[in-house]
């Protein structure tokens, strides 16, 4: 917004779509998202460990009305542990590879072990 | 629409409450905690175009995957049997594909925020204008078509009664969008993915066992309703009887080509998610990276259908009580103990969540961006702009919410409201497409193409097809012809009208027209982005040829 006023070459409408570009640059520069925004991966494997841990406690403890239901299969029993493995293996991701904030123009750098966890 | 039987009640105890409760809090969370990285409107908008590749890849799937897609097309699936995966595999996935290699450059690299936005620069202000407002309109009355499909859905499942469901889902979306703005919409739908999976993964093992297996399903069914019923193109030659009212011509070309290049390019709540990537690499992954679960999810939602009517063959049937949407729900009723259940519940609650939010957070962009800031009040401070964006989230709602209890006393309007509304896209892509590929294309072409086709495919549908002027057996197969007139008269309309109007000069249109860059606009590639599975074309190449393979065992 504030450095828009500069002339461009071309008809005003030219210099319309030019000058939009410019805004989203500088808007982009001084986006917060990228140093600040946290990492979906914790709260998928956060949500599926705790599912996992439920839903298997819920096939271990399961009555015979409820695997007579499922065809006989103990669908909570593998459904919790497969959760559970998701829910691992993105915890296990974030930590192998953890989110690195980029060096940001307005903010000083953040500081490196937010990111991993 | 969808009217439930009282017998659908599901057996849900504390267990599944305790599931569903824990989801809602973690939504919450995700506002809140996003909400703190948003300081420009860019921030609320898109995300601060950062967000790699992966996360918006699964949020483009998932912000098509909302209830009323899943609960459709296990639908479609026990009324029209295989013909279902030609809405995925030829109807889906050309487009996603196409997308990626070939627009996304232009989108992603002009550094638009909105598909309305790309127009204003490429046409000019009336196309700007015309194609915003239809947009906002249609984005946020589709929303309430969602919430009242959400509330009647929970009434039956649950015995909540509606308004308590559309206030309550209503608030929780209100609520995270405001806060975090695109993020935290993109964030609760790769969530929203990986549990909606966790409920029809388990439903479809499930009840392929009850069933018989593959080989027991297919044969009764075959049985039942004849060898074209397990095919994917068996009997729809032209002049051919089945039971999609259509043939290979209007799939290919309807569905196939214009209907679905329509929805999947041009649809600001899809390529909205592409645009919040963090560079041009990743904004064309991610309709590619889309595409691979898209080809799989028919195996979790269309196989459901027919197991469902392999178990309740009476489903669809007049005077049954059930019709072919309660698909999914019979299954979960009848195959799914306590916890399993719960997950269910929860995935199909947070696709209707999901599917909301996505029209809420494109149409508080359009609004607040292409008529707000554009012709209402221009060169404001950005902060002016972010607090527009949360007010316009709030009334976008609320007029949501509105809608939907307008619905629960006029429920067929909704079916109106849907019909109209899938014939906006389709203008919007011979906009688009003529305009990116011949450089003469002119401003006022864009503006006619784009009315005149709008008015056309309803002038199709509503009168020659439902007055009965011309025969087409069903909806779906009018909704295929309807696509292919729009296509054909705006096209028509904008050849004619380019050679009697002035163009724009060549200097204006670089970055926007095939052939072209924009100087200073290209980027450098990311570190990492030449690896061999980031290239675009092999995973837009892979995923089409996946796709084409899927169809080998239903074509024989």
């Amino acid at each position: 917004m504030s450095d828009n006023s500069t002339p461009q070459h071309g008809t005003t409408e030219a210099t319309a779509a030019e000058r939009m570009a410019k805004e989203v640059e500088e808007l982009e520069r001084r986006s917060e998202t990228a140093a600040r925004l946290f990492d979906v991966r914790r709260i998928i494997g956060g949500l599926f460990v705790v599912y996992g841990v439920i839903v298997t406690l819920a096939g271990v403890f399961a009555s015979d009305a409820d695997l007579k239901k499922a065809q006989d299969i103990n669908i909570n029993l593998w459904t919790g542990l497969a959760m559970l493995v998701l829910g691992i293996v993105f915890l296990v991701w974030l930590r192998l590879s953890p989110t690195i904030p980029p060096p940001s123009a307005t903010d000083e750098e953040q500081p490196k072990e937010n990111g991993t966890g | 629409m969808l009217h439930l039987a009282e017998g659908l009640r599901l057996p849900t105890n504390a267990l599944d409450y305790t599931l569903l409760g824990i989801y809602f809090a973690v939504v919450l969370g995700i506002g809140f905690a996003a909400r703190t990285s948003v300081k420009t409107s860019l921030d609320f908008f898109l995300s601060g175009r950062s967000l790699p590749a992966w996360i918006t890849g699964l949020a483009f799937v998932a912000a098509n995957l909302g209830a009323t897609e899943i609960l459709g097309m296990a639908a479609n699936g026990a009324q029209y049997g295989a013909y279902t995966v030609h809405w995925y595999w030829i109807g889906a996935v050309p487009a996603m594909v196409f997308l990626g290699l070939v627009m996304m450059p232009f989108y992603y690299g002009s550094k638009v925020r909105s598909v309305p936005e790309f127009l204003l620069h490429r046409f000019g202000p009336s196309s700007h204008l015309l194609s915003s407002i239809i947009f906002a309109v249609s984005a946020v009355l589709i929303a309430g078509v969602n919430l009242y499909a959400l509330a009647i859905v929970l009434e039956a499942l649950l015995g909540w009664p509606e308004w308590v469901a559309i206030v309550v889902a209503g608030f929780f979306v209100l609520a995270y969008i405001t806060l975090g703005g695109l993020s935290s919409a993109i964030y609760t739908e790769v969530l929203q993915f990986f549990v909606i999976l966790a409920a029809l993964i388990p439903l479809t093992i499930v009840g392929l066992k009850r069933v018989g297996g593959w080989d027991g399903m297919s044969d009764k069914l075959t049985g039942d309703h004849g060898n074209a019923f397990m095919t994917a193109w068996e009997g729809t030659g032209i002049g051919s009887d089945n039971p999609l009212g259509a043939n290979w011509l209007t799939i290919v070309l309807g569905l196939g080509f214009v209907m679905s290049f329509g929805y999947w390019t041009t649809n600001f709540a899809e390529v909205q998610r592409a645009l919040s990537a963090k560079n041009l690499s990743a904004a064309r992954r991610t309709p590619l990276i889309a595409a691979f679960p898209k080809i799989l999810i028919p195996a979790v939602v269309v196989v459901p259908g027919l197991i469902a009517l392999v178990m309740e063959p009476a489903l669809g049937k007049p005077g049954s009580g059930l019709d072919y949407n309660h698909a999914i729900p019979v299954l979960m009723r009848d195959l799914l103990p306590n916890g399993v259940l719960g997950i269910a519940v929860t995935g199909l609650l947070a696709a209707f969540m999901a599917g909301m939010a996505a029209n809420i957070s494109s149409f508080n962009t359009v609004f607040t961006n292409d008529i707000w800031a554009a012709y209402l009040k221009k060169d404001k401070p950005d902060a002016y702009y972010v607090r527009t964006a949360r007010v316009v989230t709030v009334v976008g709602v609320l007029i949501g919410m509105g809608t939907a209890f307008i619905a629960s006393s006029f429920s067929n309007i909704m079916n109106y409201l849907q019909t109209l509304f899938s014939f906006f896209n389709v203008p919007l892509f011979v906009v688009f497409i003529i305009g990116m590929f011949w450089k003469r294309t002119t401003p006022a072409a864009g503006f006619w193409g784009l009315l005149s086709g709008t008015v056309a495919a309803m002038i199709n549908y509503f009168w020659f097809y439902k007055q009965g002027v011309i025969d087409i057996p069903s909806d779906q197969g009018a909704n295929f012809v309807s696509s292919i007139v729009a296509f054909v008269v705006g096209a028509v309309v904008m050849l004619v009208v380019t050679l009697v109007t002035r163009p724009k000069p060549a200097d204006q249109l670089a970055g926007l027209v095939y052939g072209t860059v924009s100087p200073g606009l290209e980027e450098p590639p990311a570190k990492g982005d030449d690896a061999w599975y980031r290239k675009p074309a092999l995973l837009g190449w892979g995923a089409i040829i996946l796709a084409a393979v899927c169809y080998i065992p239903f074509s024989f």
